[in-house]
Parts: C-alpha cells; sequence; structure tokens
C-alpha cells in the first residue's frame, strides 16, 4: 500500500510532476547522449591515432624517437620478428617499416614529408593505406619507383598520377640522397594533415634509397580488440631483455591523445554535475512544493501514529519512483537518439579544419558505453535521493498540532 | 481504573510576545467505556486538553496517563507508538488521505500495526459494514459526503481496538441529521465495544448524547456533570 500511496500522491499534480519528469529526462538524456557523442569523438580519435602509422604497439631502435635518423634504424630486425610471430597472440597482425624525414619536390613546389617504406601486404593489414587509395593503384611489393601520396598534397604540388616526384633524404652515409619516384596512387585519410605528411614507397625502394640495406625504423603492431596492450609490450620487453630496443604502447607514443582522454574522463564528470545540479534545484524545489502542500496530511499520518521515519520514507519514496520513471524514458530517448545517429553519424566537415588539427574524425559517430550510463543513471539516482532527504527530513520534522493547525 | 487520568495539567503558547494559558492546572479522570464531552467556549482549552490526552501536544507540567502509559516519560517514537495502538482520533475537518479509497484509509491504521493484508481487508470492511458504508470501500473522500466521510474516519478511529477515541468537534461541520446519525454510531460503538470517547464539542445534540459533560472555561474545569 506504500507504493501505491506514493505512486497515487505523485499523479495528484500531473503538471507538476510532468515538469520534474521532464527535468529528469533531459538530464538523462543528455548525459548518456552527448557522453555518447564523447566517447564516439574519442573512439574515433585513438582510431585515427592506432591506424594512422601508430598501431597499438611500436617497436624502434632505442634512439630513434628522440633522433628519427637513418643511423637509428633497426639493423637487422630478423631475429625479432621471428620473436614477434612467437609472441603475438592470435588475431594480432604487425609489419615494418622505414621512416625518415624527406623532402618531395617536382618542377614548381617542394615540401616536407615523411617518406615511408612499406611492405604492402603487410602494411594494408596494419594501417589505413591499405583501403585509403582513391586514384590510381596501390604499391606492388617489387615496386621500385612507385610512390602513393595524399590527394592534399597532389593538389598543393599541382600534379597527377603518373608523373614524376623526387624525394631526398640522408642516407646511411651521412649523404643526401634522391630518388624519383612516379605517382601510381593517391590516397584520401580522415585527416588533411596525413595526406599532406606522408608519402608511401615500398620497403625495399626506401632501403635502398637510404642504403640501410635489410633495416627498418619501426615495427608497428595491431593487436585484436579488447586485447591488453600492456600486457603484450611487456612480454616483447621481456623477449627483447638488453635495451637495443624500446617498445612503446600508443598511449606512450600519442601522450597528447592519452592527456585527451585523461582529461575527458573528467570533463564528463563535470558535465554530469553541472546537469544534476540544475536537475536536483528542479527535483529538490518542486519537492519542498509538494510536502508543504501537503503538510496537513503529514500531521494527520503522525497522529495516526506514522513515526518521523516512516514519513521520510513515504516522501523518498515517492522521489524512487520519479527518478525511475524519468531515468527509464531517459536511458530509452538516449539509446534512440543514438541508434539514430549510428548509422550516418554526424559530419562534422564544416569544422574539419578546426577539429581534424585535434585528431577528431570528419564524421562523428556515437559510441555508448555501459560503464557510463550506468554512471550517468547512478549520479541522477542517488543524488537524487540525496536532494530529496531535505524536502523528506522536513515532512518528517513537522508536529502533529502544527501540521494539522496549518491550512 | 481509569482509562485515563490527567494530572495538574498546564499548557502555556506563545504567540509572538504574548503568552496564553492555555490549561491551568487541570486534573480529571476518565472511566473505561464512558462517553465524555469536553465543552466550553472557542478558547477554553478543549481541543488542547484532547491534544495532550492523545500525545499530539505535551503539557509543560502535570501527568497524563493513558492505559497506563504516562506520556511525559515518553520520546516521540514512544508516543507515535501508543498512539497508534492505544487512541484514535476524529477530526472535525474528516482529516481522510486523498490518495487512498475508504477501505484503504481503514486499513491504514493496520498497515502501520503490521498486520497481514487478509486480516487487515476483512476487519476493515466488517467495520465499514457496521458504519453504514457496505457499497463505499473504493470511493476516495472525494466521492463521498461530509457525512460518509466522517463515518470512514469513525471507522478508521475504531478499527484497531484503541483504548480511547478523542474526536474533536466532530460533527461541527455536519448539518444536525447526519450529525445525529454519526453520534448514533459512536454511541453504538461505546456501546458495543466498551470503547472510551472523548469529544471537545459546542453541539448540544453531542452533549445530550455523553454521558458526562466536562465544561471548561479559561483553562480550567467551570463544571463536570455525570448524567447517569
Amino acid at each position: 500500500m506504500y507504493l501505491q500511496m506514493a505512486w497515487r500522491n505523485i499523479w495528484r499534480n500531473p503538471r507538476r510532476t510532468t515538469i520534474i519528469l521532464l527535468a529528469i529526462i533531459i538530464g538523462v538524456w543528455n548525459m548518456i547522449f552527448l557522453g555518447a557523442l564523447t566517447r564516439g569523438m574519442e573512439a574515433g580519435m585513438i582510431k585515427n591515432g592506432i591506424s594512422t602509422l601508430t598501431g597499438n604497439i611500436q617497436i624502434h631502435h632505442k634512439d630513434y624517437r628522440t633522433d628519427p635518423v637513418v643511423e637509428n634504424s633497426m639493423a637487422d630486425p630478423g631475429a625479432m620478428e621471428a620473436a614477434i610471430e612467437r609472441i603475438l597472440p592470435r588475431g594480432a597482425r604487425w609489419a615494418g617499416r622505414v621512416r625518415v624525414n624527406a623532402i618531395a619536390s617536382n618542377a614548381r613546389n617542394s615540401s616536407g614529408v615523411t617518406l615511408v617504406g612499406i611492405d604492402p601486404e603487410r602494411e594494408a593489414q596494419v594501417s589505413f593505406i591499405g583501403q585509403a587509395v582513391e586514384q590510381g593503384r596501390y604499391l606492388m611489393p617489387k615496386d621500385m619507383y612507385g610512390i602513393v601520396v595524399g590527394k592534399t598534397l597532389l593538389d598543393k604540388f599541382g600534379t597527377k598520377i603518373g608523373h614524376k616526384l623526387v624525394l631526398m633524404s640522408q642516407d646511411m652515409d651521412r649523404e643526401i640522397s634522391s630518388r624519383a619516384f612516379r605517382i601510381v596512387g593517391v590516397y584520401r585519410a580522415e585527416m588533411a594533415a596525413t595526406e599532406k605528411e606522408f608519402v608511401f614507397v615500398t620497403l625495399p625502394a626506401a632501403q635502398q634509397m637510404l642504403k640501410i640495406d635489410k633495416g627498418i625504423s619501426e615495427i608497428s603492431i595491431i593487436l585484436p580488440d579488447q586485447q591488453d596492450n600492456r600486457r603484450t609490450a611487456s612480454a616483447l620487453k621481456d623477449e627483447f631483455f638488453d635495451d637495443t630496443y624500446e617498445i612503446n604502447t600508443w598511449r606512450e607514443l600519442l601522450p597528447i591523445l592519452n592527456a585527451y582522454l585523461k582529461l575527458s574522463d573528467g570533463f564528463m564528470l563535470i558535465w554530469y554535475l553541472v546537469v544534476f545540479i540544475a536537475m536536483g534545484f528542479g527535483i529538490v524545489n518542486t519537492t519542498l512544493m509538494a510536502v508543504f502542500e501537503r503538510m496537513r496530511e503529514f500531521g494527520l499520518l503522525k497522529a495516526l501514529g506514522m513515526k518521523p521515519w516512516w514519513i521520510i520514507r513515504e516522501v523518498l519514496l515517492e522521489s524512487v519512483l520519479l527518478l525511475l520513471m524519468g531515468m527509464a524514458i531517459g536511458n530509452i530517448l538516449s539509446f534512440l537518439s543514438i541508434s539514430a545517429l549510428s548509422g550516418s553519424g554526424i559530419d562534422l566537415s564544416s569544422l574539419a579544419a578546426g577539429a581534424e588539427y585535434v585528431g577528431i574524425s570528419r564524421i562523428l559517430y556515437p559510441a555508448i558505453y555501459v560503464r557510463d550510463v550506468v554512471i550517468a543513471n547512478l549520479v541522477v539516482f542517488v543524488l537524487g535521493l540525496v536532494v530529496s532527504t531535505y524536502p523528506a527530513a522536513k515532512a518528517g520534522r513537522f508536529t502533529p498540532v502544527e501540521a494539522l493547525a496549518h491550512t | 481504573m481509569h482509562i485515563v487520568e490527567c494530572v495538574d495539567i498546564n499548557k502555556t503558547y506563545h504567540q509572538g510576545k504574548v503568552e496564553v494559558r492555555a490549561l491551568k492546572g487541570v486534573s480529571l479522570a476518565f472511566e473505561k467505556g464512558s462517553f465524555v464531552a469536553l465543552a466550553g467556549p472557542s478558547g477554553s482549552g478543549k481541543t488542547t486538553l484532547l491534544n495532550i490526552i492523545g500525545g499530539l501536544d505535551l503539557a509543560d507540567s502535570g501527568r497524563v496517563v493513558v492505559d497506563g502509559n504516562a506520556f511525559d516519560k515518553m520520546n516521540r517514537s514512544q508516543r507515535a507508538d501508543l498512539r497508534l495502538n492505544k487512541v484514535g482520533f476524529v477530526f472535525q475537518s474528516y482529516n481522510l488521505i486523498p490518495v487512498l479509497s475508504a477501505l484503504e484509509n481503514v486499513e491504514f491504521v493496520m498497515l502501520l500495526q503490521g498486520l497481514p493484508p487478509a486480516e487487515r481487508r476483512k476487519r476493515a470492511k466488517d467495520i465499514l459494514d457496521e458504519v453504514g458504508l457496505e457499497d463505499m470501500y473504493d470511493r476516495r473522500p472525494a466521492e463521498l459526503s461530509g457525512g460518509q466521510q466522517q463515518r470512514v474516519a469513525v471507522a478508521r478511529a475504531i478499527v484497531s481496538n484503541p483504548s480511547i477515541v478523542l474526536a474533536d468537534e466532530p460533527t461541527a461541520n455536519l448539518d444536525s441529521s447526519t450529525g445525529k446519525g454519526l453520534l448514533e454510531i459512536m454511541k453504538q460503538m461505546n456501546e458495543k465495544k466498551n470503547v472510551t470517547f472523548i469529544f471537545s464539542t459546542h453541539d448540544n445534540m453531542v452533549m445530550d448524547y455523553a454521558d458526562r459533560v466536562i465544561y471548561l472555561r479559561d483553562g480550567m474545569v467551570a463544571d463536570d456533570r455525570v448524567k447517569r
């Protein structure tokens, strides 16, 4: 009967109940939906970060990251590649690369680029480039003079497929080495900055040009989903104990992204609290109004023998029902909004220049995590109950005589 | 043995800077099964005395004992327990719980007492039948007339077999024939269940029904007449 009474009480003033419910629904929807957009943005940033030649784990010569020159290449990666094959979990993929700074030029333009020498077959399974070629063709394994460039660089140089592009970089003898490549393909990437920066040639072509024989600059590893990056990195570190190599996870390789993700969790919590404070004032205000309106009734309940705690419990039960209803509708609305956007996403093209600067994808897909949904609901429910205790305690404190005298 | 004993009750209210002495050394005793009217003009202390006997308010000094339990020695929770189990209330303005039906209003006190649902329902229906509301179980207070609401209030007061029922001007908002009907019901309950009824009233009809009328004036007992 207590539950029945609470349910009927909350519908005594439907307009007021609707207002509180709307506040809770909007609050919950807001938390979950905006949370999902934030998580989607983060997931896009991580995906971009990992697929743009980072991978989950990278292995370098120990000095390469501080001074990325050819001298700091891994001269004989054969033994290491065999060990990687042995240690990596099923489903993991890896590729070795040469990566050095270079100058690209044609008859009219020149620009600083990153020359990436790749094994076309392996690389296609590790980074974005395998699926990114939109014009022309991808590299062939024995392509010694073919080059794939980004659309933005192509436009900037005013060149096209079939034309030549000269790359210059310092070789192993510390001499400037150059080679003319023919543009065989043009790729598109999530970010224009990527298209401008990276040019791809085959691994043998890069090794020959830079005179590093079998040497490579890095090995990039992609792990299956849900695989613990740190555990695999740690297993690799145990294998290569001699400190010749440095093994890093993407969190270490992309410190700005890592810091942003950590900050983002904090921001989300602050956002939850801001939304809740606005909602909490609504709950306290309307519940307090309802309590004062029913002051005489609380006096009667006390006169009949209800103890203060039972009255507090009754008012809290009404709040629980309101919160549960609001949360249920808020959750359903957020799931509907998220599912409506999950196919097409939100096109951020008009903001792309600004967005890509921080690694955000052009199209934002919301991503929903159980943990975020649970936290949003817990924040609303627990804090909702906490703020309801004030009007509930007020109701419990009325003395029967003063409450019954209230008109 | 007396079911209610009041010894030298004093009560003063403070209205701003003004002190109002509502009761001045009132001493009364009530027999079990009596039907007593507290009469007197407005401000004479009738409602204050009723509230103190029912444990809704505390006396500044003096002693109230209800069925062997002294209120002045109890904390708030114990007083609530005593009200729940020993005292029934009927108020001038009915004071039913608006969201509950007549049957649920009567059941509510037994719910607080922790009685099982089947027993609650049976006893509530029986008592509503006794007060002539057998067709009104599911009606909410707003769907009942004043007289019907007051009969539900009487049923609620009596259903848990209290030692006393305190009724604060129960007929004040009713026309005379409805008031008479209500008094008949209460008198029947008084005789049938041997429950003590104490009324505060201005109504001569209530005083006619009472077997004892106590007149209060300026917070003191001015007259105390036992009629039969």
